[in-house]
């Protein structure tokens, strides 16, 4: 534990020793509200819910996640400070967990300064607040199933513009997964059960499900599954690089 | 018992064999130096003793732990200054190295006991607070080395660690190594031959994943060949240069 705590330290203050948090937080806030706002017409809706709002995460993260998540392995492989860590006495696991918990408690930070929109619907209104708690638990979890696959993907190379790239291919066929787009290259071909896991895969679908307010827990568990198998992928990535 | 021992280490990468069965142990007291031209298998040898990279064939022990199947064991007795003296740039020195003293499981005592040593032994003192990214070549190379003895190792594995000092900071790092070397191994890389005559009590050459000469810097000398006096001298060859060139490059004609 005491080691998971090290790493997550040196990595949450990392975020903070370049300009790089504070462009971040800026970036994440005014495209979250400006979406919420502009593009989804906020007040013409009449109503006091935070849809306007959670509607856009899968897309917001997209991008933002991967930008976060990038640097993480990448740029420990580029300045050779990875030989540093891997030859420590302690489990690549503890590291695994440790920087990956750095940059989810950061997009956490990230989600909470949106709390203004919160209290603006309960004092225009009173939305379901139940709803909103889930909703905002649901995208902190959906953010890190992104960020455990974008750490995942910067594992493999020392490259941050190639993690970003990758980690943003990745996302958006978890994304999309729901959709025909991803769907039909795999229909003509694949069996109906395979079809459908891959349909179950979608971010889009299981995010609409908590902020809708029906099923949450199911959804709840996907995300935390989807994390940990990411978390599992990037210590396997980590040893079959070794023995590259 | 030997606290450093490689046995028919090999590496390959793709069809590129780096390191090329290569056996060889230390003891406790002992200076190793490991010459060779670039390229060589220095790196790739000491990488894989410290446990960053698995060989494709071979192992490697520190003080009896298989560095693959008891990593921790292994890790525990090992100082390790990588190629290039890699630190985390936005740390201060301080916090690289209570972090490093942290994730080694010093408790607070220690840290401070140790911490406290090295930075009066190294003279790290002024740059105590300085981000490492900061800091000159010289003093990032002694932050490297601070960092390999926060816990105070039996075995040092040190690849090149004099690489970008003044001459009087190479002199110190010699003085600190001699100073360390009877209660420890030491296998340090370099291709600066003075620096094997100055501080190892054993050298060993390596060129093209293999280990052409294993002996003492004297034993070496003695494969010097005989200067030959139709050749004209114009550039000066110490002799300890004019074996390794005669060892490293017969190999190479071969």
């Amino acid at each position: 534990m005491k080691t998971i705590l090290l790493v997550f330290r040196r990595e949450f203050a990392g975020y903070f020793a370049t300009p790089l948090a504070a462009v971040f937080l800026v970036v994440f806030l005014g495209m979250a509200t400006g979406l919420t706002f502009f593009v989804a017409s906020f007040f013409d809706r009449g109503q006091a819910d935070l849809s306007a709002f959670f509607l856009w995460h899968p897309w917001l993260y997209l991008i933002l996640m991967p930008a976060i998540g990038m640097r993480l392995w990448a740029e420990e492989r580029r300045a050779g400070t990875i030989e540093l860590l891997m030859t420590l006495p302690v489990q690549p696991w503890q590291i695994v967990v440790g920087k990956w918990l750095a940059a989810w408690v950061f997009a956490g930070l990230a989600l909470v300064l949106t709390m203004p929109l919160w209290i603006t619907v309960n004092y225009l209104g009173s939305p379901d607040n139940g709803v909103i708690l889930a909703s905002y638990i649901g995208s902190w979890l959906m953010a890190g199933a992104f960020l455990a696959i974008s750490a995942a993907v910067s594992a493999l190379t020392k490259n941050q513009v190639l993690a970003f790239i990758g980690a943003v291919v990745v996302g958006f066929l978890f994304v999309m997964a729901g959709f025909d787009l991803v769907l039909a290259a795999v229909k003509p071909w694949a069996p109906q059960v395979i079809v459908q896991a891959i349909s179950s895969m979608s971010f889009i679908g299981h995010f609409q499900r908590i902020t809708d307010g029906v099923l949450e827990i199911p959804a709840l568990i996907f995300f935390v599954t989807l994390i940990v198998f990411a978390l599992w992928l990037n210590v396997r990535i980590l040893e079959v690089k070794k023995a590259a | 018992m030997s606290l450093v021992e490689a046995r028919g280490l090999v590496k390959r990468f793709g069809s590129f064999t780096a390191v090329n069965d290569v056996s060889f142990s230390v003891q406790r007291g002992e200076v190793v130096g490991f010459l060779g031209p670039n390229g060589a298998g220095k790196s790739t040898t000491m990488k894989i003793i410290a446990g960053f990279l698995e060989p494709n064939a071979g192992e490697a022990f520190l003080d009896g732990h298989n560095s693959r199947t008891d990593p921790m064991a292994a890790r525990r007795i090992l100082g390790y200054l990588p190629e290039g003296a890699p630190a985390y740039p936005d740390m201060t020195v301080g916090a690289f190295l209570e972090f490093v003293a942290g994730m080694r499981g010093l408790d607070a005592a220690t840290t401070r006991q140790r911490l406290g040593f090295l930075v009066d032994r190294i003279d790290l003192s002024e740059v105590w607070n300085r981000r490492i990214e900061a800091l000159s070549k010289g003093f990032k190379r002694r932050v490297g080395i601070a960092q390999a003895l926060v816990h105070d190792p039996a075995i040092l594995i040190l690849d090149e660690p004099t690489d970008g000092l003044d001459p009087n900071q190479k002199h110190e790092m010699r003085e600190l190594i001699r100073e360390l070397a009877p209660e420890k191994a030491i296998v340090v890389s370099t291709h600066i031959l003075e620096e094997v005559e100055a501080i190892c009590t054993r050298a060993l050459i390596i060129a093209r994943g293999s280990i052409l000469a294993d002996g003492t810097p004297a034993d070496l000398l003695a494969k010097a060949p005989a200067a030959d006096p139709s050749r004209s001298q114009l550039v000066k060859t110490t002799k300890l240069e004019d074996a390794f060139r005669a060892i490293t490059l017969e190999q190479a004609g071969a």
